[in-house]
């Protein structure tokens, strides 16, 4: 291994690099974000019915210990290759961590301010909106940044089932046996999961009410 | 003002929680709810706001009936004060105070200025403490808060659930006088649950005494001194503060403090020049530690005055009658009716604490201050 090599396989290969990363960032966003949409009304639904909460979750919990690469597998003859299924897959690895946390951090919401906001005459919707979702917030954003940080590594197994992203690049370099293109693939892909995991704790703290502080 | 008829709770678990309760409080009076745990009090209250709804009878607010009003509306004109006090950590002083008056849609002006106003009736300055975030305040200070939230949008009732009790003992007391003082000035209707009689004594009109879901006895708290039901209510209130409140005082509180004292080994001199100063005709006696060895009546050290050898210790007589600090007013009042002595020294522990005189004893019967020195 040269980094000589290795800057002139960047060089060279650019182009591909950039699209690369965007069908990354395309895959693991859309995923994110979808996992957002079903996992915190989920969780903020089975907060409300706890006998069912503990169900819900471990059916997340199964599909997560699912090998990311069996997955897909599994998924290929249901529905087909490309980007669809890729997401499909990825958003399923993204349920857990958004879900658990948006449960954990409204059921670990002081039972006494649940209990002052209500006999003060806030309605339900009031009690969700302005003590359970912010106190929960800091604990919501922390579950976010873990699925992305997953699905940012996850994803690089898309190309697999011809979704693109930074795999196809690592998946070239193995099978031309090219270290400098693997890391090519794999550095940037690190480099956004770490990238985002510091911009998403910027938000948590952000997003952390200031009398919590 | 408000009016349980008939009211009954059984909860799912089939625990009976209240049995037909009958209770009025009246507008502007302040009722304590008190028994000990599992008596119904908690219950009692939070069927008011309807936070429990009763399995049986009706409850009456302001004469309607609370089943006919949508609980959100009802609950916004019913302050509540909780022991945990609650206040949302997330929001600042300002915005936990205006919360119910944001609820009920009122003008930024006027909860604002209803803000600054509650903040100054409990003595915080709202310039430093507007802005502030609850894990900011003491205890004492959080509930504070706690209270003047709950009065933030003038409810005509307020709810109070154990509100002090998880406060330390001085801020407790502290809060205490303040809600005795702000009751005066506001007059609502505030139902109290609390399960520490001194308490109950100390704030309530009257008391609520519950206990198996049932209102044992409801007077106010002279009467319920004066006159406990049964053995409950007696025991619940504790023999002490009845001897204290049916016999009025204790020896501390009829003795004066300030006594002319000579301590066993001085010499005659010294005695004969510590009565003058203090125009006395007797010294109390005591050793290093403060206890009480005797007296020194002059007539005897005038006696024994030429002699220089002698000390106080040889000329003293012993006291046969003296009380300890915690003897109700009765027993001393016997002894001076029996023995008819000039004093009865007090002791704390064996040590020499203050002297009661007839005088002072009617002083304290009456309540007046005890002199600072005493001329016996």
């Amino acid at each position: 291994m040269d980094w000589g090599d290795f800057i002139d396989t960047v060089r060279d290969d650019w182009p591909e690099i950039l699209i690369a990363v965007q069908e990354h960032l395309y895959l693991s966003f859309i995923s994110i974000l979808i996992g957002i949409l079903i996992s915190v009304p989920a969780g903020i639904i089975i907060s409300r019915l706890k006998k069912i909460a503990e169900f819900v979750i471990g059916i997340t919990a199964v599909f997560q210990t699912i090998p990311s690469l069996a997955l897909f597998g599994f998924l290929l003859p249901v529905l087909g290759i490309g980007t669809t299924p890729a997401i499909i897959a990825l958003t399923v690895y993204a349920l857990l961590p958004i879900l658990r946390n948006t449960y954990t951090g409204i059921i670990g919401v002081d039972e006494s301010l649940i209990q002052a906001g209500k006999g003060m005459g806030m309605t339900s919707n009031q009690i969700l909106w302005k003590i359970e979702l912010p106190l929960a917030l800091p604990i919501i954003m922390a579950g976010i940044r873990t699925a992305t940080v997953l699905t940012i590594g996850v994803a690089t197994l898309a190309t697999f089932i011809a979704a693109g992203g930074l795999g196809d690049i690592i998946y070239r370099g193995l099978s031309t046996i090219n270290n400098e293109l693997v890391l090519a693939g794999a550095i940037p892909a690190a480099l956004l999961a770490i990238l985002f995991d510091a911009i998403l704790r910027g938000i948590e703290k952000m997003v952390t009410p200031k009398g919590l502080k | 003002m408000i009016e349980f008829k008939k009211v009954g709770k059984t909860f799912k678990d089939g625990f009976e929680a209240l049995k037909n309760i009958n209770l009025h409080v009246h507008k502007g009076e302040l009722l304590t709810l008190i028994g000990p745990s599992g008596c119904g009090k908690t219950t009692t209250m939070m069927m008011i706001n309807r936070l429990l709804e009763p399995t049986s009878g009706e409850i009456h607010v302001n004469g309607k009936n609370i089943k006919d009003q949508n609980p959100v509306d009802l609950r916004r004109n019913i302050g509540y004060v909780i022991q945990q006090i609650g206040l949302f950590p997330h929001m600042t002083i300002e915005e936990n105070v205006a919360l119910v008056p944001k609820l009920k849609k009122w003008s930024k002006d006027k909860y604002m200025k209803r803000v600054d106003e509650l903040l100054k009736l409990v003595g915080l300055e709202p310039e430093v403490f507007k802005k502030r975030y609850p894990s900011e305040l003491s205890g004492g200070q959080q509930q504070r808060i706690g209270v003047i939230r709950a009065l933030a949008a003038e409810p005509p009732v307020v709810l109070m659930d154990e509100p002090f009790s998880a406060l330390d003992p001085i801020s407790r007391e502290q809060l205490q006088d303040e809600l005795v003082t702000l009751q005066d000035n506001i007059q609502k209707t505030i139902v109290f649950v609390t399960h520490d009689m001194d308490e109950a004594l100390k704030i309530a009109d009257r008391i609520a005494i519950m206990q198996g879901g049932e209102i044992i006895q409801l007077d106010t708290p002279d009467q319920i001194l004066r006159h406990p039901k049964n053995t409950f209510v007696e025991e619940f209130i504790g023999e002490e503060r009845l001897n204290k409140h049916s016999n009025g005082k204790t020896a501390e509180s009829l003795m004066f403090e300030r006594i002319a004292t000579v301590k066993a080994n001085r010499g005659l001199a010294e005695a004969l020049q510590v009565m003058k100063e203090t125009t006395v005709n007797s010294l109390m006696v005591t050793n290093r530690d403060g206890e009480l060895e005797g007296v020194l009546y002059l007539h005897d050290l005038e006696q024994h005055y030429p002699d220089e050898t002698k000390k106080v210790i040889d000329i003293m007589t012993s006291v046969k009658t003296k009380v300890a600090i915690d003897t109700p007013y009765a027993e001393v009042a016997e002894i001076f009716a029996k023995e008819n002595p000039a004093t009865i020294p007090v002791l704390d522990n064996g040590r020499l604490v203050g002297l009661i005189t007839r005088s002072s004893m009617m002083r304290g019967l009456a309540g007046m201050k005890q002199q600072s020195e005493e001329r016996v």
